[in-house]
């Protein structure tokens, strides 16, 4: 039966080759994804077209006819350009509302510490990120209690000074610090098997979800007052911020409800299979997962939110968009609404920009390595 | 509790899924040591009567006791039954955030309480032991099946079980890397592990087993030594079964 061992063939794989050369160059890049079809090249000409009729005339209008130097607008030439100055003379108030002077160390303190924080916080390869995690945690009361004031020789600034970016950025970190938590406990909750705390959950975020943020704003800044006994005096910020937070969060539940969904039934009985408790089995297995896959999703929900606290304008803060607002109401300033809200447009995409690119960023990393 | 009691203990157990019943009348002992292999068709329950024992199915009249714990609702006794219990997938279901060190030393270290270091000294001689140590520091998405499936019994072995629960191990396997891991049962076996195994590796079962069981409807329809359970079915379902399987 048994063939004599020479008559086997001795099989060898084939050699592996390189993969073919894609057209290269500058050249071959621009004819490919330029100008691949006819249509392709009529979208690129359209757009070159159009992009030569609106930069242009903007760039001569933001840069090259712009007055940078004045004192008001009469020192602008309105017609020709852009009139910087407003932005100069005012960029104490756009960027701490009407916070004393001599306290804007404070102010910068906090911000600098925010950096800080953001880099332990962002970072898991920052040298020291065990006690920098701590730092992380503790950093929201730190900066509280430095732009509260009161203690220790500092004098008390009280919320309603504070404004322009200053105020943005304590909403818009607040928010997002005090939503992600706060949006996976719902989360867990409205997933919960016991039915009261399941209820409970999910009337909070239907409900929250179900009205306009503008409605709440007015709901806290408004009618809360009416409902607290007499005398009891929530200051206008704090309440706003509560707001803001419980909005975030109602979405941020939703969101990263979505990525406990995507996990397979077999992680958890695996989990429960080896002896991990709920608790265990959530922190170490389900939420690391979940949290992953819900990352575009919570740096949407973070962007969105930071953009909305601009909506706080309408109740009286005075946030960077409340602080143009009350600058364009200065005779010496008026009708420069552009310039302002240029400028505010700018900010604006820095943070969120970086905030989008920091979690492509995190995406990469994360799934680098357990690529399927 | 005695050495000679049945470490696994079903009396009368039940089960149904909505109106599906799914589990009847299940009496089964398990003595320690007993290494028993489950078969049946699709559908039979088997799956389902193995994940009672550690109560990733809950049943719903008779009892089941595990070294001597009763399995009911209290939180404390499932958990306890489940440091005891290994249990071993068919989708593997290994954790694919952490690397396979992590994956075996996650459990020892927040469940049995380990020190780190003690945790990954005997990961690392489980890694060995299924042959694969080489990949401590990879994660599991960039392992082969086979791989994956020694990883996830090394991961149940350091929990240093009394029993090992198997749900059709291998039926998720290219037919090159079956081996790899009824190899690793069968030293698993050999090593006096309780094992209780769903599978359709009749050669395994040979091999290996003291007993093997045959399940149709809910039912233990067979069940005898694997000697006497090939050449001599005694039920005419377990021989039209055993006629269907062995005839390739």
């Amino acid at each position: 039966m048994t063939a004599p061992e020479a008559e086997l063939t001795v099989w060898k794989p084939a050699e592996s080759r390189p993969p073919p050369r894609a057209a290269t160059g500058a050249l071959g890049w621009i004819r490919e994804n330029l100008f691949s079809g006819w249509l392709n090249t009529l979208l690129t000409i359209g757009s070159v077209y159009l992009l030569w009729v609106a930069v242009p005339p903007f760039l001569d209008w933001a840069i090259f006819s712009a007055t940078w130097d004045g004192a008001s607008r009469q020192d602008c030439d309105l017609a020709a350009g852009a009139c910087w100055p407003v932005i100069l003379v005012r960029w104490e108030q756009l960027m701490y509302g009407f916070y004393p002077n001599t306290e804007h160390w404070r102010a910068n303190l906090a911000f600098v510490l925010l950096l800080v924080a953001l880099f332990y916080g962002l970072y898991d390869k920052a040298p020291g990120r065990k006690y920098g995690l701590l730092f992380v945690c503790a950093y929201p009361f730190i900066a509280y209690f430095l732009l509260y004031g009161g203690f220790a020789g500092l004098e008390y600034v009280e919320s309603a000074k504070w404004g322009g970016l200053l105020l943005t950025l304590a909403m818009g970190v607040t928010g997002i610090a005090f939503s992600i938590p706060f949006g996976i406990i719902l989360a867990l909750g409205r997933r919960s098997d016991l039915p009261v705390i399941s209820l409970i959950c999910t009337v909070f975020i239907e409900f929250i979800r179900g009205v306009p943020l503008v409605t709440l704003l007015f709901f806290g800044n408004v009618m809360l007052p009416l409902f607290l006994p007499e005398g009891t005096n929530i200051d206008n910020y704090l309440r706003v911020v509560i707001v803001v937070c419980f909005f975030a969060s109602a979405y941020m539940a939703e969101v990263i409800r979505g990525g406990l969904q995507a996990i397979p039934k077999g992680q958890y009985e695996a989990a429960a299979a080896l002896g991990l408790g709920y608790w265990k089995m959530m922190g170490f297995i389900i939420l690391p997962q979940a949290l992953r896959i819900s990352i575009p999703g919570i740096v949407n929900t973070s962007i969105g939110l930071y953009k909305d606290t601009t909506l706080v304008s309408l109740v009286g803060l005075f946030d960077l968009l409340g602080m143009a607002r009350a600058i364009n109401a200065d005779t010496k300033w008026m009708g420069l609404e552009i310039e302002l809200y240029v400028f505010i447009g700018i900010v604006f995409f820095i943070t969120c920009f970086a905030m989008s690119r920091y979690s492509l960023w995190l995406e990469e990393r994360l799934t680098r390595g357990e690529r399927h | 509790m005695n050495a000679s009691d049945p470490i696994i203990e079903m009396r009368g157990v039940n089960k149904w899924f909505g109106a599906f019943h799914v589990l009847k009348d299940i009496n089964l002992e398990v003595a320690r040591g007993e290494r028993i292999v489950v078969c049946g068709p699709s559908g039979s329950g088997k799956s389902t009567l193995v994940r009672c024992v550690n109560r990733l199915e809950e049943h719903q009249e008779g009892d089941i006791v595990v070294d001597g714990i009763k399995l009911t609702n209290d939180l404390k006794n499932i958990d306890q039954v489940r440091s005891e219990v290994g249990m071993v997938f068919q989708s593997f279901n290994l954790f694919p955030h952490l690397t396979v060190m992590e994956n075996c030393t996650l459990a020892p270290i927040w469940v049995r309480k380990l020190p780190k270091a003690q945790a990954e000294e005997q990961a690392m001689a489980l890694l060995e032991r299924v042959k694969i140590p080489e990949q401590a520091d990879k994660y599991p998405g960039q392992l082969s099946g086979g791989q994956q499936q020694r990883v996830a019994i090394a991961r149940a072995l350091a929990m240093n079980p009394r029993i090992m629960l198997f749900d059709e191990p291998t039926s998720a396997l290219d037919p090159e890397m079956i081996k790899e891991v009824l190899d690793v049962m069968v030293d698993l076996a050999e090593s006096g592990m309780t094992m209780l195994c769903v599978t359709h590796e009749m050669g395994f079962a040979r091999q290996v087993a003291n007993r093997v069981i045959f399940m149709d409807e809910g039912e233990i329809v067979e069940q005898n030594d694997p000697e006497e359970f090939f050449h001599n079915p005694r039920n005419d379902r377990t021989k039209l079964f055993l006629s269907q399987i062995l005839s390739h």
